[in-house]
């Protein structure tokens, strides 16, 4: 398995291939249907962010010594980058995302979809996904 | 488009509007987000920074001629907005932050003064949280009860259903004028009549109708009408509170403050006149000042050119959005102002939103803060587009276009 760092570095690296915004949306929507990526029995509203904009659900369990990550939008675009932060986050231990740096968004020139104005949940979910790994490591350790 | 000439010029409006000028994502600016907030013409500015370079003081305790000259300005101000809502009296012009900020201070004064446990406060499926939360909050305090009249699939209000609703209980009925999600114009002189034969009292949350359509407050004879200034060409920050005299008088102040005492010691505070014992502090003053100036462009427009001329917009994008596949209009009320929501079955408003934004066209999209109305219609939220005097038919063919591009990569 590739680590954060690696798996960020190779998104950004995908991504430099379009120049057009419309194909680097083109592209997110594509990985967004790609999807689904949680099952329905985790949809629940405990497992419910809520943007103004989407809504996003996280769902979260270890698998040995791994979080595993799905999580679903309502929003397609919100999706696409949710299969992205899946694909970078999800298994991996808890002490690696909690101390991960998450830049790729940002180089791949989305950094707007993780402003609190945009409100789709995303910005949350990011939060989200560094309690769960610190909340796991509390648990590991104890 | 040579009929739409004769109504106004538009060519001349938008150059008086610098914003309209920019270009976003690399395109041409279509800003078609008017119900969040509207643009402001060079005039307005002008204002602004003219009271900031030239007039800046406190206004109503200055002995220093700046000081009287701001006063008198925004004193001004106050006929202005008096005039161009035609109320009885300057004094039932009250300054606020906005229509929240109106909405907020009747709900607390009013409710103070007249509601008690299980009297009712009415108001309808399509208002803005902001004309359901103050009320909530003052039900709850003090034990009255929320009534709701609903709407029908088109979005109009359900008259059979508020004559139903409305009793000897009810002490006040809030309802909008015009819905900011689905453009409906509410018959709200009927409303008021029949609150008024109840012995109940109304407010008028006019966030949405007085940029585009002419409000007589004598004529409605609403008791509180409230009405931002960002929304009808002015600031941010400032608001009017119409209520009428003899009520206004009945009710507790709302904030104390500086400006709103007569006299003040430890033992005992007595409260100044209308209006300024319901503007404790310093005010937005020139916000005041703004908010005349963008009156005194609409009135030389001409209100009425400028809702027929939104009218001919509306009805073409209407036209023109029928022509999408799979679309569904949320709001399709007989009398509409030049707000057009919508959601495309298969796509989400936010993904059109975000798709159209590169292309260079801003609409709202979401739950536009009616939360119960969208659970009404059974959708998370809409796509919407909502129109000012200054937007054009050629503005609206681009706005199709990028939601069929935006509906193309979705599906």
């Amino acid at each position: 398995m590739n680590s954060i760092k690696e798996i960020q570095e190779e998104i950004v690296e995908e991504f430099a291939m379009f120049d057009e915004w419309m194909d680097k949306y083109e592209h997110i929507i594509e990985l967004g249907k790609e999807l689904p990526l949680i099952e329905e029995q985790y949809k629940t509203d405990e497992n419910l962010i809520k943007g103004c904009q989407s809504r996003v659900w996280l769902h979260a369990e270890m698998q040995d010594d791994n979080i595993v990550f799905t999580a679903d939008s309502d929003a397609i675009i919100t999706k696409g980058i949710i299969a992205l932060m899946i694909r970078t986050f999800s298994n991996q231990t808890p002490k690696d995302i909690a101390e991960a740096n998450v830049d790729f968004i940002d180089k791949i020139g989305l950094k707007e979809h993780l402003s609190p104005t945009r409100s789709n949940g995303l910005l949350s979910m990011v939060k989200q996904i560094k309690m769960y790994a610190i909340a796991f490591s509390v648990q590991s350790n104890s | 488009m040579i009929q739409e000439k004769q109504i106004l010029n538009i060519e001349k409006i938008r150059a008086d509007f610098p914003i309209l000028s920019r270009q976003v994502n690399g395109k041409p600016l279509v800003y078609f987000d008017n119900g969040a907030t509207s643009q402001k013409p060079q005039e307005v500015i002008d204002v602004i920074d003219r009271y900031y370079q030239n007039e800046n003081s406190n206004i109503h305790r200055g002995i220093h001629t700046l000081s009287q000259e701001a006063t008198t300005a925004y004193e001004e101000a106050r006929l202005v907005v008096q005039k161009f809502i035609n109320a009885k009296h300057e004094h039932e012009m009250i300054f606020t932050s906005g229509t929240t900020g109106g909405i907020n201070l009747v709900a607390s004064s009013f409710g103070k003064k007249f509601l008690n446990k299980g009297d009712e406060v009415i108001i309808s499926t399509m208002e803005h949280h902001s004309n359901i939360v103050p009320w909530q909050m003052i039900c709850e305090e003090k034990g009255a009860v929320l009534k709701v009249v609903p709407i029908n699939d088109k979005g109009e209000f359900l008259m059979e259903e508020y004559d139903k609703l409305l009793s000897e209980n009810t002490k006040i009925v809030a309802v909008t004028h015009v819905s900011n999600t689905l453009g409906t114009i509410n018959p709200v002189k009927e409303i008021i009549q029949k609150a008024h034969q109840k012995g109940a009292y109304v407010l008028i949350d006019g966030a949405q109708a007085v940029p585009h359509t002419k409000v007589d407050v004598q004529e409605l004879d609403c008791d509180f009408y409230a009405f931002s200034g960002h929304k009808m060409l002015g600031p941010t920050g400032v608001g009017i509170l119409y209520g009428k005299e003899e009520v206004l008088n009945q009710l507790p102040p709302y904030q104390g403050g500086g400006d709103m005492i007569k006299t003040v010691t430890f033992e005992k505070t007595t409260y100044n006149e209308l209006p300024h014992k319901f503007e404790a502090g310093t005010p937005n003053i020139v916000g005041g000042l703004g908010l005349a100036a963008a009156i005194q462009y609409m009135n030389e427009v001409g209100i009425e050119n400028i809702e027929a001329y939104e009218h001919e917009l509306l009805s073409y994008a209407t036209v023109q959005i029928k022509k999408i596949e799979r679309i569904r209009i949320i709001g399709e009320a007989t009398q509409k102002a030049s707000v057009l929501s919508f959601v495309v079955d298969g796509t989400h408003p936010s993904d059109i939103g975000m798709i159209i934004d590169k292309l260079g066209v801003a609409i709202r999209t979401g739950h536009h803060c009616t939360e119960p109305l969208m659970n009404r219609f059974n959708i998370p939220g809409t796509a919407r587009a909502s129109f000012s005097f200054y937007n054009t038919k050629e503005e609206i063919d681009v706005f199709i276009q990028a939601v069929e591009r935006a509906v193309k990569m979705l599906r």
